[in-house]
């Protein structure tokens, strides 16, 4: 009984963060479309919100993410304040990063989000850095990457998997699979249609998920995050999952077949989530109804914020580049 | 102060930082076990001292070697990482520039990355331009990296302490034919601030700024010109990132001729910058135009003959110096 009652709160809470992540993202659609209301390109990882949320539920809380240019799932799964969030994406004083990073790259160490690059392969590597630190320091923490099936096709990947496998470093490689790099489909930049496949050469276990499905994923990165607190080296996820949206708002995707933007729009992990628990019984609609308005409020306080919040001065540039002694 | 070499003055320093702090780890292709095996190597013996655990070889992976650092000095770690030979660095050049680098100012200065990385540098051992090409110059353009370039066996030591313990990144760049030199070392936990020049030879005439092992092709040549009453002043830079501009000023200002030395090529090189700084702002103080005396615009070549026509000789430095001084 105990634990069916904690699976009813994981659920919801998984389905909150889902339902958080989406609307700040529609959010973030809608005010990109506004003149002058956000600074930079928009990249959003609309439908991919499940694989954000099941990896993250399965980490504890000093373990490390290392997120990429499609991060906002991500860094709001792992406890990032939507306020800051909000205010970096425009560019505020108040941002995470003091409106030095944008939208593109934030990082949150108070929640051990610890790096984000847009540098497409870029995050393999530093997991290496941080799984090898956590590693060296004999904790049981571990990394999890983020990364996608684009980057797969980087060398960083392939040298940091190397290097992860050999040295059972206490890393959990995600890719997220959202079958489109840029503006090339899957069948266009890699042979395979199980990314996953790859692990086998590096000799680490890698294992394909329905990434639209937050309790499979939750489940797969519970079993490979504990291999990995074991001491028994990295593991991959594939998450297999789409990009709703272009690859960035600036793309407004004259490439893809509107037939499977459909399909997939049918295998919305939001409402496969809240269809699967109305089905059980464990919410009502009234109660699906509360969640939604309190989310709502919650990405409207963060636009208020951000929006009041001032912009950093020019000769503010200057500063953080070193660390002074 | 001991008597040791370049390379054992290294070694010296990675030893005094492992003991210290044991946060500091070795990283790199062969820093425990080498192809290159020489007592006078930076990371002879370290593995055998300190074990597996913090001398780490690794698979030939420069992304995976830079990101190594970069990763585990944003948990803390005091990673230094060695680069085997200067040009490879354009294998591990994202996670540097692009991480190492901008990695704390993205985070609003949250985060920081004391990364080491050591790059054995080298031109005239006939290895050819894939072994062989001083890219100093990239590195001092990516802000957020310091970068330092010993010429003794005691700076050294002292630079490369200093790097392992500052709280930035910071390239250290060796000359490896400078591995076998001697010299006197302080003991311990000797440090050089990072970002001040030295005077090697004080004089009155011209003053040759240099760096990195092209330090002893300006020494020659200053020597020779005392013979014919030219008194040359040698500046060593020491560090390029952050440049002690005052060092260099200061010394124009009162010989009022600059000759900028060497081993890279010459276009786009790190004396363009020194250059242009006297260039700007002591241009008043100048008697005649600035000289650089630099590799040629080549990829270094291997043939012997065509290996020494490409390095900057004394001879070229003497003749640009007769020159500012009016003397053919």
């Amino acid at each position: 009984m105990g634990s069916q009652q904690a699976d009813v709160g994981l659920k919801k809470t998984m389905y909150e963060e889902m339902v958080l992540i989406r609307k700040f993202e529609e959010k973030l659609i809608e005010l990109s479309q506004q003149k002058g209301k956000l600074v930079g390109m928009q990249i959003l990882a609309n439908g991919q919100e499940a694989v954000a949320v099941g990896i993250v539920k399965a980490l504890q809380p000093d373990d490390v993410i290392v997120s990429n240019h499609r991060s906002h799932g991500h860094l709001l799964a792992k406890g990032a304040d939507p306020k800051y969030l909000m205010a970096e994406i425009m560019g505020k004083a108040t941002g995470v990063n003091k409106g030095k990073s944008g939208t593109l790259h934030m990082a949150v160490p108070e929640v051990n989000a610890l790096m984000t690059t847009t540098i497409v392969g870029g995050g393999p590597p530093l997991a290496v850095g941080a799984g090898f630190a956590q590693q060296y320091r004999g904790t049981s923490n571990i990394t999890v990457v983020f990364f996608g099936d684009g980057a797969a096709a980087e060398g960083s990947v392939h040298e940091a998997m190397n290097l992860a496998a050999l040295w059972k470093l206490p890393i959990v490689f995600v890719c997220e699979n959202n079958c489109w790099a840029g503006a090339q489909s899957l069948s266009e930049h890699s042979c395979l249609r199980d990314i996953a496949q790859r692990a086998v050469g590096y000799g680490m276990p890698g294992e394909s998920v329905d990434g639209n499905d937050v309790e499979k994923i939750y489940a797969l990165a519970k079993k490979m995050v504990l291999r990995c607190r074991n001491g028994k080296g990295p593991g991959m996820i594939e998450a297999k999952t789409y990009r709703m949206r272009g690859h960035g708002e600036h793309d407004h995707q004259h490439y893809v077949d509107k037939k499977e933007l459909e399909e997939w729009s049918r295998l919305c992990p939001v409402k496969r989530l809240s269809e699967s628990m109305l089905a059980d019984g464990l919410v009502t609609e009234a109660q699906l109804q509360t969640i939604d308005r309190q989310i709502d409020a919650k990405v409207d306080e963060a636009v208020g914020f951000a929006t009041e919040s001032s912009y950093p001065l020019p000769e503010e540039a200057l500063q953080d580049v070193w660390v002074e002694e | 102060m001991a008597v040791l070499s370049f390379g054992q003055a290294l070694k010296d320093a990675l030893d005094v930082a492992m003991s210290k702090d044991d946060g500091v780890f070795i990283a790199g292709e062969g820093v425990g076990v080498s192809i290159h095996y020489n007592p006078n190597l930076p990371t002879h013996g370290l593995l055998e001292k300190y074990g597996p655990k913090r001398v780490k070889d690794t698979p030939v992976s420069e992304a995976a070697i830079a990101g190594l650092a970069v990763g585990a000095s944003a948990l803390g770690l005091r990673p230094v990482v060695e680069i085997m030979f200067f040009p490879f660095i354009t294998l591990a050049t994202d996670m540097l520039v692009n991480h190492a680098a901008k990695l704390r100012y993205l985070s609003g200065g949250k985060s920081s990355f004391p990364l080491t990385v050591r790059i054995k540098a080298g031109v005239n051992f006939a290895a050819g331009c894939q072994h062989s090409h001083n890219l100093e110059a990239w590195l001092a353009h990516s802000p957020g990296l310091k970068v330092v370039f010993p010429s003794t066996p005691a700076d050294a030591k002292g630079l490369l302490l200093s790097a392992t313990f500052d709280p930035n990144p910071v390239i250290v760049i060796e000359e490896m034919l400078l591995y076998w030199m001697k010299g006197e070392v302080p003991d311990g936990d000797y440090r050089i601030p990072i970002g001040e020049a030295r005077i090697v030879i004080p004089g009155n005439d011209c003053t040759v700024v240099s760096y990195g092992g092209s330090v002893y092709t300006a020494l020659e040549a200053a020597k020779a010109l005392l013979d014919e009453g030219i008194s040359a002043e040698v500046i060593d830079l020491r560090s390029l990132v952050p440049l002690d501009k005052v060092c260099l000023l200061d010394s124009v200002r009162r010989t009022g001729r600059l000759v900028v030395l060497h081993d890279a090529a010459k276009f786009g090189g790190f004396g363009a910058e020194i250059s242009a700084i006297v260039a700007e702002e002591a241009f008043d103080a100048l008697k005649a135009p600035i000289k650089r005396v630099a590799a040629r615009d080549i990829p270094v070549p291997v043939s012997p003959p065509q290996e020494m026509f490409n390095k900057p000789s004394s001879e070229m430095v003497i003749a640009a110096v007769r020159s500012t001084v009016g003397k053919r």
